[in-house]
C-alpha cells in the first residue's frame, strides 16, 4: 500500500480510536482514580471492575431525548457542540505518537501530517474550538449558558496568550514549528526541553489546564455555581459532543506537552548507560505512557484543588504568566546567544533553573511550614490528643 | 409514646408561678425613661416579662438598646389569644450580653391593628416581622418591606390564627386553571391522560 | 409552559420588536434618536438572574432572585418558604411529647439538638431537674450532632468551592456517627432521640467504648481535612475577605453561632448561658477576629476539635443512674410562658413555649438559627460575585427546614 493509503487509515483509526479511548479509557481512569482518591469506589458494575462503563455511558447519553430549548437559537445550538469537537479532533493530526514503523515495504510515520507550521495549526485549530463553547452557551438563550460562554471566551482567549509565549521559547532552541522537528531535536542535542525550558513548561501546563478547562481552572462550567454553564441545555449526543471535545482538547495539550518539552516518543535519558535497557519499550508506548501521565496529573488536579474565581483566574493570567512567559523567552534567547551553535548555553539554564526550582520547592514548604505554625499558634489552646 | 414518660408520679412540690416584676430594675428603667408605657411586668423561671402600650414598643425597643443595653433582637413572633380582647399579643425577645439575660417585651393589639415595626431599631426583626404579618395577619406600620415571606404573595389565610384550620383552606389560588383540572390530576391536553372510568 | 403558550409568547415577543422597529424608523425619518433603550458597549446592564430553588449550591430549596451587572451582585433578596410545613401549627394541634418528632424535621441534619432545645423549654416550663447521667448522654448526642452538622457543613461548602474530595472524607466520618445514632435510637437522621425530662432509652453496651475509638481517631481526621484546605491557597484566595461582617453587625443583625465567633465575639450559649452539665465542661470558645468566610471555617474546624474534647470529658464522667426525671405522665405544665435556647450548630435555637395550661402547647414558636442568619445574606453578598455568593450560603450554613420551618 502506498503512503497516501495509509494516511487514510491513520485518519479513520484516529478519529475512530480517540472517542473511545475517551470514553472507556480516560473517563473511566477519571472516575476510578477519583474515586479512589475519595475514599469510595467508583464504578464497578458494568463488566469487569467497571471496564463497560463506557459503553453504558454511551447507550445512555445516544438514547436519551435530545432537547433543544424553545427559545434557543437552533440552528447556532446545534452547530455549537460540533465546532466544539471537531477542530479538537483535526488537532490530532499533526500529533507525532511515534517514528516511523515498518509495515511490508513502507516506512508508516506514525503522524497524519508532518506539517512544517506544526504548533502554529494546533494553536490555530484548538483556538477554534472555543466558538463552539461561547455559542453553544449563547445560543441556549440560558443565562447561566450565557455567563459559562462568557466566562470561558474571556478564559481561553487569556490563557492562549502565555500558552504561546510559553511555546515560543522552545521554538528558539528547535528553530522550527514541525512537532517532529521538535523531537528530533531533543534527540540530537540529548537534552529534553523540560529541563531549559522548565519555566516554559509550568507556564505552558498551567495555561492547558486552563484552556482544557480542568480543575481548578473549570469556571465555565463550575456546576456549583453556574449549574453547567455552557451546556446546561445540552443533552443527549450533543452533550457527549461537548464532553468528548473537552476530553480530547485535554488530550492533545498533554500530547503537545510531551512532545515540546518531554521528547515526544523519546525515552528517558538516552545517554545515560544505565538506562539503555529502557529502549526494549516501543516509543510508541513511551509517547503514551507520558501523555497517560499528564491526564494522571489533570485527574490528580481535579480531586485535589477548589476552584479559582473568575478574577483570580484572569489576574493568575495576565498579571503572573504572562510577564514571566515574557521573561523566559528573554532569558532562553540570552542562554542560546551566549553560546552560539553549542547547547552548552541551555545546559546551564537547565541546571540554574533545576536549581531555581528546588530552591523554590524547599522555600514554599518552609513558608507553609511556618503559616501553619502561626495558624496553630493562633489557636486559643493547645488541643490535646 | 405514653409509656415513656413513666416515671412515677410523685407529691409533687408546689411550684412557685409567675411573681410580679414591677420592682424589677430594668422594669423600673423602663419606668423611668418612658412614662405610662409598662401595663404590667412579671417574672416566671427567672425570665422577666414587660407588658408595654402597643404604641411605645419601638421607643421601649430603642431604650432597651441604647439605654440599657440590650443589643440584640433575638426573636419576635406572636400568640393568638382568641377569645381575649385584644386578641393578639406581640412578643419580643431581647438580650443583652452586658447583662447576659433576656427580657421579654409583649404588646397587645386587635385584629385589624397596626403595631409600630422596630425593623428601624434592629435589623434583625425585619424578617421575624414579616412572619408574624405572614403568620398573623399583624400589620407592622413603618416597616421597610412587609411581605408574606412564608407563604406566597396571595395566599389569602393566616396560618398560625386560631381559627385557621388546620388542614388549610382553599385559597383559591390555582396554577393555571384553565389548563390543569380542579382536584389535580394529568393536563386535559396531555396525550398521554389515561381516564379511568 | 404549552405550545400555544409559547407561540403566544414569541408572537408577543414579534409584536413588540415590529412595534420597536416602526418606532426606529419614524424616529430615523423624524431625525431624532433611534431609541431611548440603545446601549452602548460601555453602559451597565443589570441582568437578574434566578438563583434556585433548584440550583445545586443553594442547600434545598432557596431561591434568591440576583441583579447582576455581569457576574459582580448588585442585589440579592432571598426568596424563602418553599418548605414551609406549618411546624409551629402541627406543635399546637399535639400534646407535649408528639411534638419531639416535628423538631427532628426543622434542621434535619441537626435532630439531636433540636429535640433537645424542644425539652428544654418544655422542661423549663414543669420546672423538672434532669438526672446526671440523662445531662450528660443529652450532651453527648448533641456534641456528636454538632460534629455531624460541621460535616455536612464542611463537606458541601468545599464543593460549593469546587473542592470534591473533603466532601468523602468528611462523610466517611458523618457516617460513623449516624452509626452511633443508629445503634442509641434506631434513627440515624430523624432521631427523636430525646423525651421530656429526659431521654427515651439508656446507651446500649460498648457504646461508649465505640464512640471513644471514634474520638481516638478523630483529630487526625480532622488534620487530613485541613491538609487539603486551611493553608491551601486557592481555599485561602476564595475565602479570605470575603463577606466580612463586623461583630458590632452580627448583634444587629441577630446572626449567631460560628458567624458572630467568626467575627470575634466569643459568644456561646453553652458558655453564656450553660444548660444540662456545660458549665462544668472544660472547653473553649473558639473566636476569629476578621469576620470572613476564611475565619468561620476556621471557627467551625476548631469547634469541632472542642466537641471532641467536650465528648471525651463527657464518656469520662458517665455513671449509672437514672436516665429520666419526675415528670408526670401526662404534661400539663402551668399556663405560663418560657424561652429556651441552646447553642446548635448553626447558632441560637430557641423555643418559645406558651402553655395555656391543657396538654398541648397553647403556641410553640421556634427561633430559627438559619433563618435569622439567612437574613443578613443580601447584606453579605453585596458587591461580591456570584461565586463568592456561593461561598456565602455555605458559610452562612443554613438548613432549608429550619429556614421555613
Amino acid at each position: 500500500m502506498s503512503a497516501d493509503v495509509w494516511t487514510y487509515v491513520k485518519v479513520v483509526l484516529l478519529v475512530a480510536t480517540v472517542p473511545a479511548i475517551v470514553g472507556f479509557v480516560i473517563v473511566l481512569a477519571e472516575r476510578r482514580i477519583m474515586a479512589f482518591m475519595q475514599v469510595r469506589l467508583g464504578p464497578n458494575r458494568v463488566g469487569p471492575q467497571g471496564t463497560l462503563q463506557g459503553l453504558a455511558d454511551l447507550v445512555k447519553l445516544v438514547t436519551k431525548e435530545d432537547i433543544t430549548p424553545a427559545k434557543a437559537e437552533k440552528a447556532v445550538h446545534f452547530l455549537a457542540p460540533v465546532l466544539a469537537v471537531i477542530p479538537a479532533l483535526t488537532a490530532l493530526a499533526v500529533i507525532p505518537f511515534g517514528p516511523p514503523v515498518r509495515i511490508g515495504k513502507t516506512m508508516v510515520p506514525l503522524w497524519v501530517a508532518d506539517v512544517n507550521i506544526g504548533l502554529l495549526f494546533l494553536l490555530a485549530v484548538t483556538s477554534i474550538g472555543v466558538y463552539g463553547i461561547i455559542l453553544g452557551g449563547w445560543s441556549s438563550n440560558n443565562k447561566y449558558s450565557l455567563l459559562g460562554g462568557l466566562r470561558s471566551a474571556a478564559q481561553l482567549v487569556s490563557y492562549e496568550v502565555p500558552m504561546g509565549l510559553s511555546l515560543v521559547s522552545v521554538l528558539l532552541m528547535t528553530r522550527s514549528l514541525s512537532l517532529v522537528a521538535i523531537v528530533r531535536r531533543q534527540e540530537a542535542m540529548e537534552l529534553w526541553f523540560i529541563f531549559p525550558g522548565l519555566v516554559a513548561f509550568f507556564i505552558y501546563f498551567v495555561s492547558g489546564v486552563a484552556e482544557s478547562n480542568r480543575n481548578p481552572f473549570d469556571l465555565p462550567e463550575a456546576e456549583s455555581e453556574l449549574v453547567s454553564g455552557f451546556n446546561t441545555e445540552y443533552s443527549g449526543v450533543k452533550f457527549a459532543f461537548f464532553f468528548l471535545g473537552e476530553y480530547t482538547a485535554m488530550i492533545i495539550i498533554s500530547c503537545v506537552a510531551v512532545t515540546v518539552f518531554l521528547g515526544g516518543w523519546l525515552q528517558p535519558f538516552p545517554n545515560v548507560a544505565a538506562l539503555k535497557f529502557l529502549g526494549i519499550v516501543p516509543p510508541f508506548v513511551w509517547f503514551l505512557g507520558k501523555v497517560g501521565a499528564f491526564i494522571f496529573c489533570y485527574i490528580w488536579f481535579r480531586s485535589t484543588f477548589p476552584r479559582y474565581r473568575f478574577d483570580q483566574l484572569m489576574a493568575l493570567g495576565w498579571k503572573w504568566l504572562i510577564p514571566m512567559a515574557l521573561a523566559n523567552i528573554v532569558v532562553v534567547a540570552f542562554a542560546i546567544l551566549l553560546t552560539p551553535g553549542r547547547t552548552t548555553g541551555l545546559v546551564w539554564l537547565a541546571w540554574i533553573f533545576g536549581g531555581l526550582f528546588v530552591a523554590m520547592f524547599l522555600l514554599s514548604k518552609l513558608r507553609q511550614k511556618l503559616t501553619r505554625r502561626e495558624r496553630l499558634a493562633a489557636e486559643p489552646h493547645p488541643v490535646e490528643g | 409514646m405514653a409509656d415513656l414518660e413513666k416515671a412515677p408520679a410523685e407529691e409533687k412540690k408546689p411550684r412557685p408561678g409567675a411573681v410580679d416584676a414591677s420592682g424589677h430594675p430594668w422594669v423600673q428603667a423602663i419606668r423611668a425613661a418612658l412614662p405610662d408605657t409598662v401595663v404590667s411586668a412579671k417574672e416566671f423561671a427567672g425570665q422577666v416579662t414587660v407588658v408595654v402600650q402597643k404604641d411605645a414598643i419601638a421607643r421601649v425597643a430603642r431604650h432597651l438598646k441604647d439605654g440599657q443595653d440590650f443589643k440584640y433582637c433575638v426573636d419576635v413572633t406572636a400568640v393568638d389569644w382568641k377569645d381575649r380582647s385584644p386578641r393578639f399579643e406581640v412578643v419580643y425577645h431581647f438580650y443583652s450580653f452586658s447583662k447576659n439575660a433576656r427580657i421579654r417585651v409583649k404588646c397587645a393589639a386587635a385584629d385589624g391593628e397596626d403595631v409600630p415595626s422596630i425593623a428601624a431599631v434592629f435589623l434583625s426583626a425585619n424578617w421575624c416581622e414579616r412572619e408574624t404579618w405572614d403568620m398573623f395577619g399583624i400589620k407592622f406600620s413603618g416597616h421597610p418591606d412587609l411581605r408574606r415571606i412564608l407563604t406566597w404573595e396571595g395566599f389569602n389565610g393566616f396560618p398560625l390564627r386560631k381559627d385557621f384550620p388546620l388542614e388549610g383552606i382553599d385559597t383559591g389560588a390555582a396554577v393555571y386553571p384553565e389548563e390543569w383540572p380542579e382536584g389535580g390530576g394529568p393536563s386535559q391536553k396531555d396525550s398521554n391522560r389515561k381516564v379511568v372510568s | 409552559m404549552t405550545d400555544e403558550k409559547i407561540s403566544q409568547a414569541e408572537k408577543d415577543e414579534a409584536a413588540y420588536f415590529a412595534e420597536r422597529a416602526q418606532a426606529g424608523a419614524a424616529a430615523a425619518r423624524s431625525g431624532t434618536a433611534a431609541s431611548p433603550e440603545a446601549h452602548t458597549l460601555f453602559d451597565v446592564q443589570e441582568m437578574e438572574l434566578n438563583f434556585g430553588p433548584q440550583h445545586p449550591s443553594t442547600h434545598g430549596v432557596l431561591r434568591l432572585v440576583l441583579k447582576v451587572d455581569g457576574e459582580k451582585i448588585l442585589e440579592a433578596k432571598p426568596d424563602i418558604g418553599y418548605l414551609h410545613r406549618g411546624t409551629e401549627k402541627l406543635f399546637e394541634t399535639e400534646t407535649y411529647p408528639m411534638g419531639i418528632p416535628h423538631t427532628d424535621r426543622l434542621d434535619y441534619v441537626a435532630a439531636a439538638t433540636n429535640n433537645h432545645a424542644f425539652c428544654l423549654a418544655v422542661e423549663k416550663l414543669l420546672g423538672v431537674e434532669i438526672p446526671r447521667r440523662a445531662q450528660l448522654i443529652r450532651v453527648i448526642l448533641d456534641e456528636l450532632q454538632r460534629l455531624s452538622s460541621h460535616l455536612v457543613w464542611l463537606g458541601t461548602s468545599g464543593i460549593d468551592l469546587g473542592a470534591v474530595t473533603p466532601f468523602w472524607y468528611a462523610f466517611r466520618e458523618r457516617e460513623q456517627i449516624l452509626d452511633f445514632f443508629e445503634e442509641y435510637c434506631g434513627a440515624r437522621l430523624t432521631l427523636n432521640c430525646m423525651r421530656i425530662g429526659g431521654l427515651p432509652f439508656d446507651l446500649t453496651a460498648g457504646w461508649t467504648e465505640r464512640v471513644s475509638e471514634f474520638l481516638a481517631d478523630l483529630p487526625a481526621r480532622i488534620d487530613d481535612y485541613e491538609q487539603l484546605l486551611t493553608d491551601n491557597r486557592i481555599w485561602k484566595k476564595r475565602t479570605v475577605g470575603v463577606g466580612v461582617i463586623s461583630a458590632e453587625e452580627c448583634v444587629e443583625w441577630g446572626l449567631t453561632g460560628p458567624i458572630i465567633r467568626g467575627s470575634g465575639l466569643a459568644w456561646d450559649l453553652r458558655r453564656a448561658q450553660p444548660y444540662e452539665c456545660y458549665e462544668e465542661l472544660d472547653f473553649v470558645v473558639p473566636t476569629r477576629q476578621n469576620g470572613d468566610t476564611y475565619d468561620r471555617y476556621i471557627v467551625r474546624v476548631q469547634e469541632m476539635r472542642q466537641s471532641a474534647r467536650i465528648l471525651r470529658q463527657c464518656l469520662e464522667k458517665l455513671e449509672p443512674g437514672e436516665i429520666r426525671g419526675k415528670v408526670p405522665r401526662v404534661i400539663k405544665p402551668p399556663a405560663e410562658e418560657v424561652y429556651a435556647s441552646i447553642e446548635s450548630p448553626k447558632g441560637e435555637l430557641g423555643f418559645y413555649c406558651v402553655s395555656n395550661g391543657t396538654n398541648k402547647p397553647y403556641r410553640m414558636h421556634v427561633r430559627p438559627p438559619s433563618f435569622i442568619n439567612l437574613q443578613a445574606l443580601p447584606r453579605l453578598a453585596k458587591g461580591h460575585l456570584v461565586s463568592d455568593l456561593v461561598a456565602l450560603i455555605g458559610t452562612i450554613d443554613i438548613v432549608l427546614g429550619e429556614v421555613d420551618r
